[in-house]
């Protein structure tokens, strides 16, 4: 496969026969290209479309990534030249495992995070896509409502959810009559924060997946119906398969939004005291003066390595679909 | 809007502007902020002026990067640099950068094109990138008229030259509320003896001995210095702050059995508070007193006369009461501006007591580092935090700007909420704290 290149296969055909005959000839005319070749333009857009990105991918993501890799290695604190001392081996991961109390319930956190956010808001955001599907009366009430808290960042939510939180003044606890510490006690804040998360997250897989569901042939269900199946399976045996592509983007989003998880723990107590996610802890060592930032990447490559586990599985089943 | 004092405030400020003055209001200043949010909003031809590549002010002139933008601190530097232009002839070029992003940006901008002249603090940010030749020397304007020694002292780096140029301050004390200990019939106590037996007081008569709030976990730094500096004294909380002492020491571990003595009086669940929620039980009369700096005047905008504060009282009769905290803000040169002997005329303007009237037009003055400035037309609370400091015999910056940054804040920070959660961990927290302040120490 790999040698069928035009090169290869001309060049021991063409000059050992005087005139080509007719089977060369058909061969030649089958090759992919040969027919409508490309003008000088059409050939300078498409190097254009190829090299832009990819210096663009390389230059903006890779490089970076790769830079930061190697800042981990060092004790580097963002200003001058790196020098030959500033290198340091393992020193920054031996830090961070053995003699940084934050990173293992960052770790623990952000995976908690991850299953958190599969299990309540992504279900809970399917179900309500399925029920507003049945264009129920005022179902566009209920849709911007349900969409509303997407359209705030997480920085707004974070202080919406402190009103209802907060321990002295809060609503939640006025109403309850208790005085749960929510945001500062550490048996509860994740939780807490995690309910505030999904409340925002269940719209946005609420939307996404009411659109896929409005993409859904309808003569589909009608054939299902007929053929005797219940709303139930009708939905897990036709609907669910055909919307395969879009149970993927939103596995995608899943995974993409718990482990960028950052902003409404940074709101509440900058990702201290019980809250500690993989994403905190880099920007407190890398944002501002005196920045270790060696140490920061190390923290980042784990980061790193976490998401390289899910891109790969990701690509895999990607890959799978397109053979 | 607040003053945020501490690099740990500023990554909190993280946060949009608006998001932060929302959150940062309670019930009684909402209004306020919200006012004061959207007349920041009204001036983008401020804001257009940001970015810190602007430097060299080119025509002789200096140029002035300020990291306030749309509040009083803002208007008060715009005072000082048309009081000096008008001074000297020289222009200025004010750039005024939101204080979120200068500090996150410092590093970039210092090694980029600074400003000839720009806002900084004094103490170890201040000396950490004197260390690296990012800020320029200033030792030639020195000594300043009116400038005490000990705020010369907080402006001097690690080799013996100032680098930084003093404005003003703001000290921490314990704060009260001069009618409920008029009402109640309360002493300010003097010892530390006097001090448990007052918390007790308040206890009986159901008020909260001590509000206290640390979700943004710099105000826990507060209470440790003061006890550190009352129990160790002054100098061994230098050599703390300098990773010359040990956290893992005997007298490390008196700070924090004396603390958790006292933790009973202070206000419970502190970790999901934020300091305007502890101010404000002080405020409502919920709470007897609060360990803070002179700051909390923004939690009280109807009744700030009812405000009064008194040093940390004395527990070691050998140490004394004489040390305090008292940030101190001022600005450094570039270290290579475009036009020295101005920008070196414009911080000598900017250390004078003529600054200090200047920035008083704009009807909230600033509390002067120099002596000789007027000091008149401060209120109540601002003359006796002059008094307070001109009283102390040693002024420590605070946690955050006495040790490196990145130990504070990585370090420190989660460690004292660590401690606020569990007080009874010591042991194992300030080995902790001591063998990661040692790997960051070694490797800097």
């Amino acid at each position: 496969m790999a040698y069928e290149t035009p090169v290869a296969t001309t060049a021991p055909d063409a000059p050992r026969d005087g005139a080509p005959g007719p089977g060369a000839a058909a061969r030649r005319t089958k090759r992919p290209g040969s027919g409508h070749r490309l003008g000088p333009t059409d050939r300078l857009a498409v190097i254009a479309m190829v090299v832009v990105p990819t210096v663009l991918v390389i230059g903006l993501v890779w490089l970076p990534a790769v830079a930061s890799v190697v800042l981990s290695f060092t004790s580097w604190n963002g200003i001058g030249p790196l020098e030959a001392d500033d290198w340091i081996g393992l020193e920054n991961y031996r830090n961070v495992t053995t003699n940084y109390p934050p990173f293992w319930p960052a770790v623990q956190n952000n995976l908690l995070w991850l299953a958190f956010t599969f299990l309540v808001p992504t279900l809970l955001g399917i179900l309500l896509a399925v029920l507003l599907d049945k264009e129920l009366k005022g179902s566009r009430i209920y849709q911007t409502a349900l969409y509303l808290p997407v359209v705030l960042s997480l920085a707004l939510v974070g202080f919406i959810w402190q009103l209802i939180y907060s321990r002295d003044q809060g609503l939640l606890n006025e109403v309850l009559g208790t005085q749960v510490d929510w945001y500062g006690d550490q048996s509860v804040n994740i939780w807490a924060v995690l309910v505030a998360s999904a409340w925002r997250h269940t719209g946005y897989i609420m939307l996404i997946y009411l659109a896929g569901l409005k993409g859904v042939d309808g003569s589909l269900r009608e054939a299902a119906a007929m053929d005797g199946s219940g709303e139930v399976s009708t939905f897990f045996r036709v609907v669910l398969p055909v919307m395969r592509p879009i149970n993927l983007v939103v596995l995608v989003i899943v995974v993409i939004e718990s482990l960028r998880a950052f902003d409404i723990v940074w709101v509440v107590n900058r990702g201290t005291n019980g809250l500690e996610l993989i994403a905190t802890l880099v920007t407190q060592n890398v944002v501002g003066e005196a920045s270790r930032i060696g140490f920061g990447s190390a923290l980042a490559t784990f980061m790193l390595i976490i998401s390289s586990v899910f891109i790969a599985l990701y690509l895999r089943v990607v890959m799978k679909e397109e053979r | 809007m607040s003053r945020p004092l501490t690099s740990a405030e500023h990554l909190a400020r993280l946060v949009p502007g608006s998001v932060l003055a929302t959150r940062a209001a309670t019930r009684r200043s909402f209004l306020r902020a919200t006012a004061l949010t959207g007349a920041a909003v009204a001036t983008p031809a401020l804001l257009a002026g940001c970015g810190g590549d602007s430097g060299g002010g080119g025509g002789g002139g200096v140029s002035f990067g300020s990291n306030e933008i749309g509040d009083i601190v803002a208007e008060q530097r715009q005072a000082m640099a048309a009081g000096f232009t008008e001074a000297s002839g020289t222009a200025v070029e004010l750039n005024e950068v939101d204080h979120n992003t200068f500090q996150e940006n410092i590093n970039t901008y210092l090694q980029g094109n600074p400003d000839d002249v720009f806002s900084w603090f004094a103490g170890d940010r201040m000396r950490f990138f004197a260390d690296q030749g990012l800020i320029g020397d200033v030792s030639s304007i020195y000594p300043i008229q009116g400038i005490a020694e000990s705020f010369q002292e907080a402006a001097t780096g690690n080799d013996g030259n100032q680098y930084f140029v003093p404005q003003a301050y703001y000290p921490w004390a314990v704060f009260y509320r001069k009618s409920v200990f008029a009402e109640r019939g309360y002493a300010v106590p003097a010892t530390y003896d006097e001090l448990v037996a007052l918390c007790q007081r308040m206890q009986a008569d159901s008020l909260i001995p001590i509000a206290f709030g640390d979700a943004d976990g710099w105000p826990a730094m507060g209470t440790f210095d003061m006890l550190n500096m009352r129990i160790n004294g002054f100098d061994f909380h230098i050599e703390l702050m300098q990773g010359e002492a040990s956290w893992d020491s005997p007298e490390v571990r008196s700070v924090f059995d004396t603390w958790r003595e006292l933790l009973p009086y202070h206000q419970p669940d502190a970790l999901g508070r934020t300091w305007q929620e502890a101010a404000q039980t002080l405020q409502q009369r919920t709470s007897g007193m609060y360990v803070l700096g002179t700051f909390i005047n923004e939690q009280f905008p109807d009744d700030e006369d009812d405000l009064d504060f008194f040093t940390f009282p004395e527990i070691d009769p050998a140490i004394g009461a004489d040390a305090i905290d008292a940030p101190i803000d001022g600005f450094c040169m570039a270290a290579d501006p475009s036009d020295e002997e101005a920008a070196l005329a414009f911080l000598e303007y900017l250390a004078s007591p003529e600054a200090a009237a200047a920035a008083g037009t704009t009807g909230l003055p600033i509390i002067p580092a120099n002596s000789e400035a007027d000091t008149s037309k401060l209120s109540a609370l601002q003359q006796k935090s002059v008094e307070l400091v001109s009283q102390a015999k040693s002024i420590a910056q605070f946690l955050d700007r006495d040790t490196r940054p990145d130990v504070a804040s990585t370090v420190i920070l989660p460690s004292l909420q660590e401690f606020i959660r569990n007080p009874d961990g010591v042991d194992s927290l300030v080995k902790d704290i001591e063998s990661q302040a040692r790997s960051i120490f070694e490797q800097g």
